[in-house]
């Protein structure tokens, strides 16, 4: 991401304009974020069990997928209901990539390898190429958005996820050992055999709190650049006022493709962490829109185009549920009516447009 | 008005995120204690969301179980209290929920879940961590294959798939030579039986004339009814769930279809005589008990459940209710509650007197035992017949 030049403070967010002030500022936080996500590997789950671990991971599992719809939904302010299509992608993608490639490369299935060893790199590879060909589906579904606004691009989004369920029922069972690869013919691998309706099982389970956090530090950083940057700036024009936007020279179209790009891009990637998550079986029901709600709310809680806000909401919202596990079958419904009261108290989310820390440095002078 | 730059890092920012873990620790450092009086067991079932009544159907058959065995006095003088967790019909809460169960509340068995594609989330991570599970009604045949401690009481998709091939083949009342199929595609559940169903069929001589799909909440089965009205079958075989099925049978008595209806046990509920009414008359349906069984094991049950819950159990109550029994029995004679030991043990089980028939485990640990032939008769399923395994 290339960091931009002072910009006169023209976009209404852009009361702090960001300035590197070394050639550390643009490492330093992405160190940082990797050294905290080791020693959160190697830490907490002695410190909390696996159950807590397990939490800890599926937050941030959805601080990727909120912060990165925000990239679409919070600042460039078109309303995708879809991301959940491009984690499916992304998630087959990279199970794929994992289960059959084990085969093929060591000869067999299951997981391969120690903490960072090949079966990992091979899987934080298959990660990468999850959301590189989500990034694809993310420009094909970004095209109509040149033509779309509102209510109908949310539409067109939410038939990609709907298409993409139906299509990955169609699929065939997984081919579950040696035998059956090697005999395995092309009519098989086409569509590929990812387990139709039942989902995709067996794709060995690497993901630890170690590549969660180290892709939740990549997206984060990512994201809060982009703000920062003209291209965010761009996004957050094309958010306030398409037409002005335009009067000053923004290509509002490849705003918007990129945006749905980008956002695509670590949906993706989340997708490869949520199918290789232990006690997870990535189905085609996982492309539907219920899904995609679930990160909706996320945005929408946490302000537009707030990336703090977005990943406190994301954390609270992925711990609630499981803290109000005492309520029985009601937790639903008490989680429901938080998220009501929320609304009605704060309708701009926890943080409106500003990050945390801005309403910090506001209380303390 | 000029700010500094925002540290992203910055002093504020940190405090915060220090907050918000610490927040999430605080509120779960508290490992349950174990209490050495009682036994704990785990339920994890769909309490919420489109499949509730599965989840809660188990629940109420479990809890009877439980409460029996208390009133006896428990296991070897210690009481079992059972924990019931939601996982809102979604793999990845069934996986948390699971995870919850063995590792945090340390229960000693598992039982659950009712959709096999729940129950291949869980299952992993009870064999992961040593704990037995018993799932009262999945199906699916890779469900036992994920390791040695996961059983199941049900019988699987290739014997429900012989046994409706079998009726349709061989029965008096049907006699097919030619046989439609309707699966829903969405659903694992029915195209595992339907591929089952069409292997079994072709096996006996029959010839599959046509092959619909259509979608779990469809409303509209006319252009599916119409092709398979075309191919002429001597019987249509649904291997859907009742809301389905019983607008099936209404729009294909609508487009003059008269021929039988051949479903799972996908069909057995309340609700499906309430929805398709005399159009389901002469239609069948194989399941895991009839409620209109006159032996006394069956009436017994249905008594104390109707005593308890206010209903008449469907089958999903009656597997909980024998997947707990069978666990009990287990936990009496087994070495210890050891994950090891109570799986020994389970796999032991021979010949147990269910609700649901007499239930043995083989080797891959599934259940060996009969299944039951349905027909309805004005909107109520009456007993047709009981096939054996290995007939």
């Amino acid at each position: 991401m290339s960091v931009s030049h002072p910009m006169p403070a023209a976009s209404p967010i852009a009361a702090t304009p960001f300035r590197p002030t070394g050639p550390l500022m643009g490492v330093l936080p992405l160190a940082i974020g990797i050294v905290v996500a080791v020693l959160l590997h190697v830490i907490l789950p002695g410190f909390v069990g696996p159950y807590y671990s397990r939490i800890v991971i599926d937050i941030g599992i959805a601080i990727i997928l909120a912060v990165s719809l925000n990239i679409v939904n919070g600042m460039t302010g078109q309303f995708s209901i879809g991301h959940a299509g491009f984690m499916t992608v992304g998630g087959y993608t990279a199970g794929l990539i994992t289960y059959y490639g084990s085969y093929f490369i060591w000869g067999t299935l299951g997981k391969h390898g120690v903490f960072l060893g090949t079966g990992e790199w091979l899987f934080a590879a298959s990660c990468i190429v999850g959301g590189l060909v989500a990034a694809g589906a993310g420009y094909i579904v970004g095209l109509p958005s040149l033509r779309l606004r509102g209510d109908y691009l949310a539409i067109v989004t939410l038939g990609f996820g709907e298409i993409l369920r139906v299509v990955l029922q169609q699929t065939g069972k997984v081919l579950d050992d040696g035998a059956a690869i090697r005999a395995a013919g092309w009519s098989q691998w086409l569509p590929p055999p990812v387990g139709g309706a039942i989902g995709f099982d067996g794709i060995p389970k690497y993901t630890n709190l170690f590549w969660v956090y180290t892709f939740v530090t990549i997206t984060v950083v990512v994201a809060y650049r982009l703000k920062h940057s003209s291209l965010g700036r761009a996004m957050i024009s094309v958010r306030e006022d398409e037409i002005a936007a335009q009067a000053m020279g923004v290509n509002i179209a490849r705003q918007k493709v990129l945006a749905f790009v980008m956002a695509a891009f670590f949906a993706g990637v989340a997708g490869g962490l949520f199918a290789h998550e232990r006690g997870v079986i990535i189905s085609p029901k996982d492309a539907g829109f219920q899904r995609s709600f679930d990160y909706v709310i996320m945005t929408v809680l946490g302000g537009r185009g707030s990336i703090s806000g977005v990943t406190l909401a994301a954390i609270i919202l992925t711990a609630l549920p499981e803290l109000l596990r005492d309520f029985e079958q009601y937790r639903l419904i008490v989680f429901a009516l938080l998220l009501i009261v929320m609304m009605i108290v704060r309708p701009q989310g926890l943080f409106g447009i500003h990050e945390i820390w801005h309403f910090w440095r506001r209380r303390s002078r | 008005m000029h700010h500094p730059p925002p540290a992203f890092f910055s002093r504020s920012a940190h405090m915060v995120w220090l907050g918000v873990f610490l927040a999430i620790c605080s509120s779960g450092c508290n490992g349950t204690k174990a209490d050495p009086t009682e036994i704990v067991i785990g339920h994890y079932g769909s309490m919420t969301g489109s499949e509730a009544t599965f989840g809660e159907s188990t629940d109420n058959g479990i809890k009877l179980a439980v409460e029996e065995i208390n009133a006896i006095g428990g296991i070897n003088g210690k009481k079992i209290r059972l924990i019931t967790y939601d996982d809102k019909g979604d793999a990845r809460e069934a996986g948390t929920a699971v995870t919850r169960l063995v590792t945090k509340d340390r229960v000693v068995a598992v039982i659950g879940e009712v959709a096999s594609g729940l129950s291949l989330a869980g299952a992993p991570v009870c064999q992961e961590n040593g704990v037995p599970m018993i799932s009262p009604s999945s199906t699916n045949p890779k469900v036992t294959k994920v390791g040695d401690l996961i059983f199941r009481v049900c019988f699987i998709d290739p014997f429900q798939g012989s046994v409706c091939a079998k009726f349709a083949r061989e029965s008096e009342k049907l006699k097919a030579s030619k046989a439609a199929i309707l699966t829903d595609q969405a659903s694992p559940y029915s195209v595992g039986l339907q591929e089952e169903f069409e292997k079994a069929f072709a096996a006996l001589g029959g010839t599959v004339v046509s092959k619909q799909t259509y979608q779990a909440g469809d409303q509209d089965f006319s252009a599916q009814l119409t092709a398979i009205r075309g191919a002429e079958p001597d019987v249509i075989f649904v291997p859907g769930y009742y809301t389905d099925v019983g607008n099936i049978a209404l729009q294909a008595k609508k487009l003059g279809i008269n021929t039988a209806l051949l479903g799972g046990d996908g069909w057995d509920s309340s609700k499906l005589g309430e929805i398709g009414g005399k159009a389901l008359d002469g239609c069948f349906y194989s399941n895991h008990y009839s409620h209109q069984d006159p032996s006394d094991r069956v009436q017994d049950f249905i008594k104390k459940y109707n005593a308890k819950h206010k209903q008449t159990p469907d089958g999903l109550a009656a597997l909980g209710y024998d997947a707990a029994r069978i666990l009990f029995q287990s936990m009496q004679s087994a070495k210890s509650l050891g994950g090891a030991d109570l799986a020994a043990e389970l796999a032991k089980t021979k010949n147990f007197d269910g609700v649901t028939g007499r239930i043995s485990i083989d080797a891959d640990r599934n259940a060996v035992k009969p299944a039951v032939i349905l027909e309805m008769k004005d909107g109520e399923p009456h007993f047709v017949t009981t096939i054996q395994p290995g007939e």
